[in-house]
């Protein structure tokens, strides 16, 4: 894992992965444009930042269809919750050791 | 000399860029305010629980001064006039929701959010549950001619809806859907009191909630 000294998460340094991995702690599921609604980028930026969590294995998709149309919903992965809650954490202790 | 100066302008800058720390502050921040917006439905607006408020009051006294509509028992007033009441209660229902809904795109056009987000929709199947059931048993109650539950009825199922709903939006939605539940007990309690109930209900508890709500989070 690529955890940096202050044992924050490399692959949160990114504001857009971080942002899909707090809409997604609240969100049980969530279909792409739903997640889209929430920032102001483009597709292909949020679905490269989605691929990159997707490798971590922070995220993960569940494939069904509406009718005849392919339904993607996302969802966090019990090792992502994990990853989250550590970054969480470490932030608000190095917060407090900034003070 | 201008040469120099921008020298150690560069320099400062670059120094600047270097040693520019990660804002741990701000990401916390992000953080919160990300789940809190597509957790929570918080485009609605104050004024259009104020607006809300004007249209049941002035239903309430329309019914009461000039259809002479306050049921004094649970089947009074079957005659001919109950159709106005029907009609003057769906234009006021009509009214109320789409001031509230058109408000509600506004503000969140105004804050550049999508107003049809994933945390709309909960709320709107949070809400249409328990007021469809309720729409249809009052449907069902007027035709077995207990005109006198109609109001009180509705009192309880909105407030039911509201309660329901709060989860996803401003936590203050849950006491008011509370105190019209309350209120819609007393009215069934009381028939004499339902009209009263009704106006107290949609009336001025729309508008000190929408006024507390706008001073609260729209300033």
């Amino acid at each position: 894992m690529k955890i940096s000294i202050n044992g924050l998460h490399k692959a949160f340094e990114n504001r857009v992965r971080l942002g899909i991995m707090s809409v997604l702690a609240v969100n049980d599921m969530l279909d792409f444009n739903s997640l889209k609604d929430f920032f102001d980028i483009t597709d292909g930026k949020l679905a490269s930042n989605m691929k990159a969590l997707e490798k971590e294995g922070f995220i993960n998709m569940k494939k069904s269809f509406i009718g005849k149309k392919p339904n993607t919903k996302y969802y966090m992965t019990k090792k992502g919750k994990k990853a989250f809650e550590d970054h969480l954490k470490a932030l608000e202790q190095l917060l407090k050791s900034q003070k | 000399m201008h040469v120099w100066f921008s020298f150690i302008n560069f320099e400062m800058q670059s120094t600047f860029i270097m040693n520019e720390k990660p804002d741990y502050a701000r990401d916390i921040t992000e953080i919160r305010s990300m789940m809190e917006r597509s957790s929570k439905f918080l485009s609605l607006s104050g004024l259009a629980g104020v607006m809300a408020g004007m249209y049941a009051l002035a239903g309430a006294f329309i019914a009461y001064r000039a259809l002479d509509f306050n049921p004094g028992d649970l089947g009074t007033a079957t005659d001919s006039s109950l159709w106005k009441i029907v009609v003057l209660a769906l234009l006021v229902l009509v009214l109320a929701l789409g001031t509230a809904i058109y408000l509600s795109w506004r503000k969140a056009n105004k804050s550049g959010e999508k107003f049809y987000n994933a945390t709309t929709k909960r709320v709107v199947s949070a809400m249409a549950v328990p007021l469809i059931a309720g729409g249809l048993l009052m449907l069902a109650v007027l035709l077995k001619g207990l005109v006198g539950l109609i109001a009180p009825f509705s009192l309880i199922f909105y407030g039911l809806a509201l309660y329901n709903t709060s989860k996803f939006t401003y936590d203050e939605v849950k006491t008011m859907g509370l105190v019209e539940i309350g209120l819609g007990l007393t009215g069934t309690f009381f028939i004499g009191y339902g009209l009263f109930c009704w106006a107290l209900g949609f009336g001025v508890v729309h508008i000190v909630y929408g006024i507390y709500l706008h001073y609260k989070y729209e300033r």
